[in-house]
């Protein structure tokens, strides 16, 4: 499973990303998490709320930030 | 990049434990519709109560626990920082989980399908009003301008929702609504929104495509999410959490503000500021704009200030001046919009916004 937090560095991204690992740690799920801060990619998922969750190239969330148990829940859906 | 690697077990197994787990998880964080009506009713009471209570008990406080006369210099300062704090925070916890569920209802992506194609004027006064209600964080500025203006949303119009989103907040808002006066808050509710629709209509006017980034119009915009209808349960927690993000962000600057606000109103005597803050000083207008400008993100901590200057004789067109200056032109938001906008563009745009401020503040020192 590829996962992809896609904003421009600020806080809520970070708290997003840290989110996001613990929901994979929790769950147990090999998974890769990347940030993307790069802007022409974040507008490929014509994302224009950040921060955003990508999960295996389709987005699933944007513009909050997602408890570590709501993310666990989209995971395994 | 990497291929999708499977979970060690399987799939399914890791899916039945999950599932194996919800309606446990399920029954212990969503209460049934009858008992949240009751919760919020019981929350709505208990805000009533302690507003009601917030004046007795302030006066109980500074003047029998504490002792202090009223008319003493430390007696009217500790009594409008006792007062004010707790009404402030009542306030702003409220606004801000109403708007956080109001929000809920308005995202990015239906806002730029309603801006889309739009005529310009028309277009100018429909972004500067969704500017109120979407959420817009300074931090993805640069992806709301592009995903706008590749849509077909007009330049122009782009700007009167890029100028109103930060200017017209809910912190700001409240702030104003409990310190200074709904007179005040129409006021500069009023004249932001016009300074947005305005600004973004001349910015619109001088044709200014060309000075965008080149390679803005060069960036694939992808279809984006299918934002999901969210329940009234979802909607309810998305102002839980607004209150949570905003009130944890900006309480000490407004604890602050009210201290600093507290020892002017006690100590500074009445009248002292209308020789440099009057209406009478023509430089004070733009040197409150120039002042404002540095100061971005404080409009928590400035207002409960700017309170205490009005009440000390500060001219109110000066004061909505370096508010509006506060929060509508920010050095942080500049640098990041720079990465979108040509020298000349930013300069148009921070001009024309600087311009409507100070028009707006000699305004009302001349009428008022």
């Amino acid at each position: 499973m590829k996962l992809e937090i896609l904003g421009p560095g600020c806080v809520r991204c970070q708290r997003l990303a840290e989110n996001t690992k613990a929901a994979v740690a929790a769950l147990g799920l090999e998974a890769d998490v990347v940030k993307v801060e790069d802007i022409a990619t974040i507008m490929s998922y014509g994302v224009m709320a950040t921060p955003a969750l990508v999960v295996d190239g389709q987005v699933r969330l944007s513009g909050r930030v997602a408890s570590a148990a709501e993310i666990g829940q989209l995971l395994t859906a | 990049m990497s291929l999708p690697v499977l979970p060690a077990p399987s799939p399914g197994a890791a899916a039945e434990a999950a599932h194996a787990e919800e309606p446990g998880r399920r029954r212990a964080r969503r209460l049934p519709a009858r008992y949240r009506a009751v919760a919020l009713g019981l929350a709505a009471l208990a805000w009533v109560g302690l507003y009601v209570v917030i004046a007795p008990f302030s006066e109980w406080l500074a003047g029998d626990v504490f002792g202090l006369d009223a008319r003493s210099h430390v007696g009217s300062a500790v009594r409008f920082f006792v007062f004010e704090t707790p009404k402030v925070f009542l306030l702003l916890v409220a606004v801000v989980y109403v708007i956080g569920i109001i929000r809920t209802f308005f995202t990015p992506e239906r806002t730029r399908a309603l801006l889309a194609g739009r005529r310009e004027a028309v277009g100018n006064v429909l972004a500067a009003m969704l500017g109120i209600v979407t959420p817009f964080c300074s931090c993805s500025a640069v992806p709301l301008f592009i995903g706008f203006v590749e849509s077909g949303v007009p330049l122009g119009v782009t700007f009167s929702f890029l100028i109103s989103a930060p200017m017209i907040n809910e912190v700001a808002v409240v702030l104003l609504l409990g310190l200074v006066g709904p007179g005040v808050t129409a006021l500069y509710v009023g004249t932001g929104l016009t300074i947005a629709i305005v600004s973004g209509w001349v910015i619109g006017r001088l044709r200014l495509e060309r000075h965008v980034e080149s390679w803005v119009y060069s960036v694939k915009v992808g279809a984006g999410a299918q934002p999901r209808e969210l329940s009234m349960p979802e909607r309810l927690r998305a102002g839980a959490t607004a209150v949570r993000e905003i009130v944890g962000k900006v309480w000490p600057y407004i604890v602050g503000g009210i201290a600093i606000g507290a020892w002017i109103h006690g100590y500074v005597p009445e009248r002292a500021l209308a020789g440099i803050l009057g209406k009478g000083a023509w430089w004070a207008v733009p040197a409150a704009v120039l002042i404002g400008v540095p100061m971005y993100s404080n409009a928590a901590g400035i207002i409960p200030i700017v309170q205490a200057l009005l009440g000390k004789g500060a001219a109110l067109g000066s004061v909505l001046a370096f508010m509006m200056a506060v929060t509508a032109l920010s050095l942080p938001e500049m640098v990041i919009l720079r990465k979108v906008l040509r020298p000349r563009l930013l300069a148009a745009f921070a001009g024309i916004v600087a311009l409507g401020i100070i028009a707006v503040g000699y305004l009302f020192n001349a009428l008022l």
